[in-house]
C-alpha cells in the first residue's frame, strides 16, 4: 500500500511537470516562427487562434491525423524506437531542474552529470533513425549529427567544469544559491558565449543544423518520417532546445534566483524567474536561426575541437588558479 | 526493501540478457544497440549501489562517446555482413577456440578478483567507510584520487594521452596535392588583391589565368 501511495504521489508530480513542458514546447514553436518572421519582415503564423498561439496545436492535430508511412527496406523497430527515444530523452533531462528550493522532482547529488549524461544520449535518437531508414540521405545526416554532437560535448563538458570550480557541487539547486552574490554570467561570460554556441551545435540548431541541412540532404535523418513520428522528433528538438536553455539560465543566469534582491522583486515566485530567463534565451536562439547564415562542415569541426576546446581548457586553468591564489575554492 | 530488490533483479537481467545479445544477434550494429543497453542498465546497477558519480561517469564516457564511436565505424563499415560470412563458412571455426580461450581466462580472473575481495574483508570495509563522514560520493572519490593516489592517477592520464597522440601518429599521414583553405587568408583578402580594373581594347580582349 506503501508503495503504491509513493508511485501514485510520484507520477501525479511527473504529471504536473511534463504537461506544462509539453505545452511550452508546442508554445515556443510558435514563438521560435514569430520572432523567425518578424526579424524578416513577415508576420508569421497568425491565423489561428489570438496572434496563432494555437498554430502548434493545429499543426500537432495534422500530424496525428497523417498516415505514419514505414518505408518497405528500413529496420522496423529501430526505425519506430529512433523519435521514441528522441522524445523520451527530451523529456526525462527535466526531473532534475530545479523550479525553487523544494520545487524540484529529483534533487540528486549528481544533477548536473544526469543532464549531461542524457543529453549526450540524445544523439542516440538521431544515429538510429538515420541508420534504420537505410537510405543515402538519412544516414548521412546521421553521421554528421553523431560528429557534430560529440565534439561539442567535449566543450560543454569543460564549461561545466568551469562552473563547477567555483560552486563545489554537483547539485544543481546548490549552484544556483552559489549565485546568489553574482551570477557566474559576469566572472565567466567568455565560457557563457561559448555554451551558448556550443549548445546551439549540440542542439542540431542553425547555422549548425548540418545534420537536416535541406539544401544538402533533403532533410538530413527525418527524411524518411511522417506523421506522429515526423513530429515527435520535432517536438524532441524543440524540448531538448528548452532543457538547453534551462541549463544555460541555471549555469549562468542564477536559475530561479531574482536579479535583485529587492522587495517588490522577491514577491515573483523563482519559477517564473527561470521560465523568464530560459524565455530570453531561447528568444536569442530564435534571433541567431534568422540572423546568422549556416556553417560550413570542415568549419563547424574546426570551431568545435581547434578554437571552443583550447579556449575552454585555457579558461579551466585561468579560474582554477584565480580562486586558489585569492583562496576562494569552495568548501565541502 | 522489496522494491529495491525488484528493480535490481530488472536491471540485472536485462544487463545479462543483453549482454547474451550482443554476441548472438546477427546484425553487428544490433549488438552495439545491446551493447549500449548493457552499459545503460550496468550504470544503473552501479547508481543502485550508491556509486552515482560511477553510474554517470559511465553513461557520458560509454554510452555517449564510446558506443556512438563504435557505432559509427560499425555502420561505416557495413560489417554486418562479414560476421554472418564468419558463422557461416567453414573458416569459423577458427574463430571460436581462442574465443573460448579468452572468455575462460577472463572467468578465471573475475573468479579471483570476487574472491579477493571475499576472503579480504578489510577491502570491503575501506570501500565503505568513505561514505560515512557525511561527504557525497563524487567527493570522497576525488579526495582519495587526488591525495592517497595522485601519482597513479596522473600516470593513468599520461598513458591515456600517449595512447592517443600514438593512435593520431599512426594514422596519420600527408597526402599531395589536397587543396586546403586557409581561413586567415581568406578572411583578410580585400578587394584591392580580389577585383582589379582594367582598360580593355577593343577586338583584344584580356588575357586571364596566366
Amino acid at each position: 500500500m506503501e508503495y503504491l501511495n509513493i508511485i501514485f504521489q510520484e507520477s501525479y508530480k511527473i504529471l504536473f511537470l511534463l504537461v506544462p513542458v509539453l505545452v511550452s514546447v508546442a508554445m515556443v514553436v510558435w514563438l521560435d516562427r514569430r520572432v523567425w518572421a518578424f526579424v524578416q519582415k513577415r508576420q508569421g503564423p497568425n491565423v489561428v487562434g489570438p496572434f496563432g498561439l494555437l498554430q502548434s496545436l493545429a499543426d500537432a492535430l495534422k500530424y496525428i491525423f497523417k498516415e505514419i508511412i514505414i518505408p518497405a527496406s528500413s529496420n522496423k523497430v529501430i526505425f519506430i524506437l529512433a523519435p521514441i527515444i528522441t522524445m523520451t530523452l527530451a523529456l526525462i533531462a527535466w526531473a532534475v531542474i530545479p523550479f525553487g528550493v523544494e520545487q524540484v522532482l529529483a534533487d540528486i547529488n549528481v544533477g548536473i552529470l544526469y543532464i549531461f549524461a542524457v543529453s549526450s544520449l540524445s544523439v542516440y535518437g538521431i544515429i538510429m533513425g538515420g541508420w534504420a531508414s537505410n537510405s543515402k540521405y538519412p544516414f548521412l545526416g546521421a553521421i554528421r549529427s553523431a560528429a557534430q554532437m560529440v565534439s561539442y560535448e567535449v566543450s560543454i563538458g569543460i564549461i561545466i567544469i568551469n562552473v563547477l570550480l567555483c560552486v563545489g557541487s554537483l547539485n544543481l539547486n546548490d549552484i544556483v544559491i552559489a549565485q546568489k552574490e553574482m551570477w557566474f554570467v559576469i566572472p565567466l561570460f567568455p565560457m557563457f558565449v561559448i555554451f551558448f554556441i556550443s549548445a546551439l551545435a549540440e542542439t542540431n540548431r542553425p547555422p549548425f543544423d548540418l545534420p537536416e541541412a535541406e539544401a544538402e540532404l533533403v532533410a538530413g535523418y527525418q527524411t524518411e518520417y511522417s506523421g506522429m513520428m515526423y513530429a515527435m522528433f520535432w517536438l524532441g528538438e524543440y524540448a531538448n532546445i528548452l532543457l538547453m536553455c534551462a541549463l544555460g539560465s541555471i549555469l549562468f543566469l542564477g536559475g530561479w534566483l531574482s536579479p535583485i534582491d529587492l522587495y517588490p522583486f522577491n514577491l515573483i515566485p523563482g519559477a517564473l524567474w527561470l521560465i523568464f530567463k530560459i524565455l530570453f534565451l531561447f528568444i536569442l536562439f530564435a534571433l541567431v536561426k534568422a540572423i546568422v547564415p549556416r556553417y560550413r562542415y570542415d568549419q563547424l569541426m574546426r570551431l568545435g575541437w581547434k578554437i571552443f576546446l583550447p579556449l575552454s581548457l585555457t579558461y579551466v586553468v585561468l579560474t582554477a588558479s584565480y580562486l586558489f591564489y585569492f583562496n576562494l575554492l569552495p568548501t565541502i | 526493501m522489496i522494491a529495491h530488490a525488484i528493480f535490481f533483479y530488472v536491471f540485472s537481467v536485462i544487463a545479462v540478457v543483453s549482454a547474451i545479445m550482443v554476441t548472438v544477434s546477427k546484425n553487428t550494429v544490433h549488438s552495439v544497440f545491446f551493447l549500449i543497453l548493457d552499459f545503460i542498465s550496468i550504470s544503473c546497477l552501479f547508481i543502485m549501489i550508491g556509486a552515482e558519480f560511477l553510474g554517470m561517469i559511465m553513461l557520458i564516457v560509454y554510452v555517449g562517446a564510446v558506443a556512438v564511436l563504435f557505432l559509427f565505424v560499425v555502420m561505416m563499415l557495413n560489417v554486418a555482413q562479414q560476421k554472418n560470412q564468419w558463422f557461416v563458412s567453414k573458416d569459423s571455426s577458427r574463430h571460436i577456440p581462442i574465443g573460448l580461450l579468452i572468455s575462460v581466462i577472463i572467468f578465471f580472473e573475475l573468479i579471483i578478483v570476487i574472491g579477493g575481495w571475499k576472503y579480504k574483508p578489510d577491502l570491503f570495509n575501506s570501500a565503505k567507510s568513505l561514505l560515512e563522514n557525511g561527504v557525497s560520493n563524487t567527493h570522497s572519490l576525488g579526495q582519495v584520487l587526488y591525495t592517497d593516489y595522485i601519482h597513479v592517477f596522473q600516470i593513468s592520464g599520461m598513458i591515456l594521452l600517449i595512447a592517443m597522440i600514438g593512435a593520431i601518429v599512426l594514422t596519420f599521414r600527408q597526402r599531395e596535392g589536397v587543396k586546403k583553405q586557409s581561413y586567415l587568408k581568406q578572411i583578410s583578402r580585400e578587394r584591392t588583391e580580389g577585383v582589379e580594373v582594367l582598360e580593355v581594347a577593343s577586338n583584344k580582349g584580356v588575357k586571364i589565368d596566366d
